[in-house]
């Protein structure tokens, strides 16, 4: 067998390096890219013109801050735990590194394709919260510590329905590996058949990212940057681009997971270009969505967003492991999905609706003003 | 029977120091939070980094400087702050306004009122998380306000545009048009901040019921401005004592009915609108006419006395208690600050709310940290 990255049969540990080391390569380069995409677009929702003056449309701005953060003194305070301080960066960073070997990018073109390639991939994208944690606990601050705190609490709650909305899609395909995922969307995408799950799947990613409006570990205006406050230079940089690429490798699963991958709408017989471009479109969809939240939603507070989890999110997607199973279970076809997935829909937009009524702690005062010709 | 446990785990409550180096506490100011998990249990606020003994140098400056210096206490509103200090001159020295003096005096104080409120919406969307959006839309608008201070009295914050007995010098010529066209943006930035704030579920769970105080406590906390008009007080000096020419003008004072949080939001918002309406009056009935008494003294001089004056500004009641002795500068100057007063009632209006919460109340009030020190 042949699954060589060159195509051509060489040492099974060469080939792992090369891959690696193109993982390092690309991630970095598509971070970087994200950073400028993301300060663009921003800018363009705020009326500015965003990054300009480095290179032709300031696209070099990205490597102009990169080259500032290596070059920067790379500070640790005195009270800070030295070992927690200075691995925490590579705690947060090696998973989300690592998220990427089970990852289709296109049709035979991943790192490595695992058989447990969804378990694996959930797996180890969420031990970087131990590097978020150690950050907050090694800097000796106590704007990190709570930082660090939350963004514990936080990950715990929206890991559960983020697993349970992508259970659902594993049911669906009948497998973990990410090819038969894929593969299984050929005629319909799973979005079209589980739109809760993926609603949920995208609330809970952004949490997962610590994206607004779930941005309340780093909270800039109450706990000034969180874990990263005492962080400087190039361990604060390795932060920020462990961000993007996690930013990336969920917008490359939603797209295998829940929009059909390179697969769907046309098959996979039009060659690689085709399925790159579609691929860039399904991940540029999503990221581009979690770019526009960002800049028009306010943060929730932290016991929000606890209970949204644990009381809205959780038992909906439960429901919907549940409706699943049974469709499978007694063959029923599979408009009934959507329409279960669509009535959970609303189910989810009234329960919210109903959620933030009641979270207003003055018992059913009008919300009116008065204006007062005295 | 499990025996209980001879010692329960201590549990001691943290105490974080937001400030004086903080994104959120609006300037120079300190306040020790204590924080038990996430819910804030006291709050010492510290007051003075910016203390300058503005009072004090004004006893050296004569009536026309001390106009202009008056703009360095409140320098989002410098116009409101510069008319209480003119206006007790003019008590002490006897000088009678001419109208198209005051008229044009009602439209900047109105507009300042404007620019500072666009600058409390821009700082609270940031306060409540959302990135930069509504701060640079605040911005803009607020450019537009400024840009007309600036073609008017020569200045972008620092105006030193009313003097004792009327303006500096005259309005330049299309004065009635370049307002009209500030207004119109003004107008819509208004609109988009209902839309992209007010009409917002999660800044609506965000603020509604967050930071209440009762309309009672208020005034027993000398609060003054829309702070205490959220609360339900109809207390606006313009109605109250009308000075220049409020009482020929038809607006309405907005009062809010929970005194949370959104009140004090909205009610600015609302007033804004009340602004507009203000200006839009003054403009139909400013007349052309001489801006200084035609007796106007060489060498300006108060009879000995003592007089208060007080107008209202964006935050509030901003007095001027002025001691003369006779001769060209006042023998003791006090400011009454608005914000002074507002930031007292911060310790009851965020105990026992969450620290995200302790951050809006702070953003609430829209204190000016030159003016509560001076």
């Amino acid at each position: 067998m042949n699954n060589s990255l060159f195509g051509f049969e060489i040492n099974v540990w060469l080939d792992a390096l090369a891959r690696l080391g193109l993982i390092v390569g690309v991630m970095t380069v598509v971070a970087m890219g994200l950073i400028y995409g993301e300060r663009k677009i921003l800018a363009r929702f705020q009326q500015r013109v965003g990054p300009q003056k480095t290179g032709p449309f300031g696209l070099l701005q990205s490597v102009a801050d990169a080259v500032k953060l290596v070059g920067k003194e790379d500070l640790r305070p005195n009270a800070a735990d030295p070992w927690t301080f200075e691995l925490a960066p590579y705690f947060v960073f090696i998973p989300i590194f690592l998220g990427f070997v089970s990852l289709p990018f296109l049709l035979d073109v991943n790192i490595r394709l695992l058989e447990l390639g969804l378990l694996y991939f959930i797996a180890v994208s969420s031990v970087n919260i131990v590097g978020w944690v150690m950050a907050g606990w090694g800097s000796d601050n106590r704007y990190a510590m709570i930082g660090g705190m939350r963004a514990a609490a936080q990950a715990i709650s929206y890991e559960l329905p983020l697993v349970l909305s992508l259970v659902t899609v594993a049911m669906l395909a009948g497998s973990l590996n990410l090819k038969d995922i894929v593969e299984g969307q050929a005629n319909v995408p799973y979005v079209a058949l589980l739109p809760l799950a993926f609603v949920v799947f995208f609330i809970s990613t952004l949490a997962e990212m610590n994206r607004p409006p779930f941005d309340i570990p780093i909270g800039e205006s109450e706990v000034v940057g969180g874990p990263f406050v005492e962080y400087s230079g190039i361990r604060w940089s390795m932060f920020m681009l462990g961000e993007y690429a996690s930013l990336w490798i969920l917008s490359v699963l939603t797209a295998a997971v829940f929009l059909g991958g390179y697969s769907w709408p046309f098959g996979e017989d039009f060659g690689k270009g085709y399925q790159l471009v579609l691929m860039a479109a399904k991940s540029g969809i999503f990221i581009f969505l979690v770019f526009w939240v960002r800049a028009s939603i306010p943060r929730l507070r932290i016991d929000q967003l606890m209970s949204y989890s644990w009381k809205i999110l959780l038992p909906l997607s439960l429901v919907q492991v549940l409706v699943v199973g049974f469709v499978q279970v007694y063959e029923l076809p599979d408009a009934f999905l959507t329409v279960a997935g669509v009535g959970g829909l609303l189910a989810l937009v009234s329960i919210t609706g109903r959620a933030v009524a009641s979270s207003r702690r003055l018992p059913g005062a009008a919300r009116t003003m008065r204006s007062e010709a005295v | 029977m499990v025996a209980s446990p001879q010692h329960e785990f201590e549990t001691q409550d943290l105490l974080i120091n937001v400030g004086p180096q903080h994104p959120s506490t609006h300037g120079v100011f300190r306040m020790v939070l204590t924080i038990d998990g996430e819910v804030v249990k006291d709050v010492v606020p510290y007051i003075g980094y910016l203390h300058r003994g503005a009072e004090k140098l004004c006893e050296t400056m004569d009536f026309r400087q001390g106009s202009g210096f008056m703009d360095r206490t409140e320098y989002l509103a410098a116009h409101n702050a510069e008319l209480s200090y003119v206006m007790a001159v003019e008590a002490l020295a006897g000088l009678e306004v001419p109208e198209r003096a005051q008229w044009i005096r009602m439209i900047l104080c109105e507009l300042n009122r404007l620019s500072s409120h666009f600058m409390f919406l821009g700082a609270f969307g940031i306060d409540v998380g959302v990135f930069g959006t509504p701060f640079i839309y605040a911005w803009r608008e607020r450019e537009a306000i400024i840009d007309l201070f600036e073609e008017i009295s020569g200045d972008r914050m620092m105006y030193a545009y009313f003097r004792p007995g009327g303006l500096a010098w005259d309005v330049p010529l299309n004065f009635k048009e370049r307002v009209r066209e500030v207004l119109k943006s003004t107008r819509q930035g208004i609109k988009d901040f209902d839309e992209l704030l007010t009409q917002n579920e999660i800044f609506r769970a965000r603020t509604e019921g967050v930071g209440t105080i009762s309309a009672e406590d208020a005034i027993d906390w000398g609060m003054s401005g829309p702070s205490i008009r959220a609360s339900g007080v109809p207390l606006d000096v313009r109605r109250e004592e009308p000075y220049l020419k409020y009482a020929d003008v038809d607006w309405d004072v907005i009062t809010g009915e929970n005194g949370d949080v959104f009140d004090r939001y909205y009610c600015r918002l609302l007033e804004m609108r009340e602004s507009v309406k203000i200006i839009e009056q003054c403009l139909e009935r400013l007349e052309s006419g001489i801006i200084v008494p035609d007796k106007m003294p060489r060498m300006l001089r108060a009879a000995p006395g003592e007089v208060y004056i007080r107008t209202e500004a964006p935050r509030g009641e901003y007095g001027i208690y002025m001691v003369s002795k006779g001769g060209n500068r006042p023998y003791r100057l006090k400011v009454r600050s608005a914000c002074l007063s507002n930031l007292q009632a911060l310790r009851q209006m965020s105990v026992d709310q969450y620290v995200a919460d302790a951050i809006l109340v702070l953003g609430s009030i829209d204190i000016v940290l030159s003016e509560v020190d001076r």
